[in-house]
């Protein structure tokens, strides 16, 4: 589940679009939400993850991190096995 | 007087000048940035540490202090996932980013990893975020 600013068909912030683009390339199925549509999401969201910046990447209700981290997952190969929720 | 080429060599050189000073467009060093890199210099004690202030590329006025991207280098960080380093830099700059830092891209190496690759990396272009309009 991706927590971004704006949607697939339409990311409203740059780091948003990224991540989309990197997420979209693993062909691996997965939602979004659009934290520019509900403020207590988006605060609430940071306060429960502790983490203070979108966008927020969770696999099975676990946060993986934000555009960062996920390029650094890619370039190491370890993306695709934790979408999967290999481990 | 001087050449035309000479002229423009110069602008190019003044103008990569003022982006890496790493403010938003006035070449001042604002107190946020100060803070950030005292705050990480102390928390983390490294070797390297880039500091560039973005908002001058997105959609804020002019003289914000609102975007960030940091580079740090830090023995720190050996053994940790990208996570926990991630979570360390979020620690040391907790005031910053309760207040006015919104968006924060942070490179948490190690010395190992920096000399393989060191170089602070560039941001995406903005899309306009909430100010985006709706077609």
């Amino acid at each position: 589940m991706l927590f971004m600013k704006g949607n697939k068909q339409e990311a409203k912030c740059g780091f948003s679009r990224q991540i989309l683009e990197i997420l979209n390339s693993t062909g691996i199925e997965y939602e979004t939400f659009d934290i520019l549509e509900d403020e207590e999401v988006r605060q609430g969201l940071k306060a429960y993850s502790n983490w203070p910046t979108y966008p927020q990447l969770y696999v099975k209700g676990e946060l993986v991190g934000g555009l960062d981290i996920v390029k650094e997952l890619k370039e190491n190969g370890e993306l695709l096995p934790i979408l999967k929720g290999e481990n | 007087m001087l050449s035309g080429q000479l002229v423009v060599r110069l602008f190019s050189m003044a103008s990569r000048v003022c982006m890496s000073r790493g403010s938003a467009g006035s070449g001042v060093i604002g107190p946020v940035e100060a803070a950030i890199r005292t705050k990480l210099e102390q928390a983390l004690n490294p070797e390297v540490l880039e500091l560039r202030n973005e908002s001058g590329g997105h959609a804020v006025p002019p003289g914000s202090e609102t975007h960030f991207r940091v580079a740090v280098v830090s023995s720190r960080f050996e053994g940790l996932s990208p996570l926990q380093r991630h979570r360390l830099v979020h620690a040391a700059l907790s005031e910053e980013l309760a207040g006015p830092v919104h968006a924060l891209a942070i490179q948490a190496r190690t010395p190992a990893q920096w000399r393989e690759n060191p170089q602070l990396d560039t941001s995406p272009p903005c899309l306009g975020g909430s100010k985006k309009s709706r077609t």
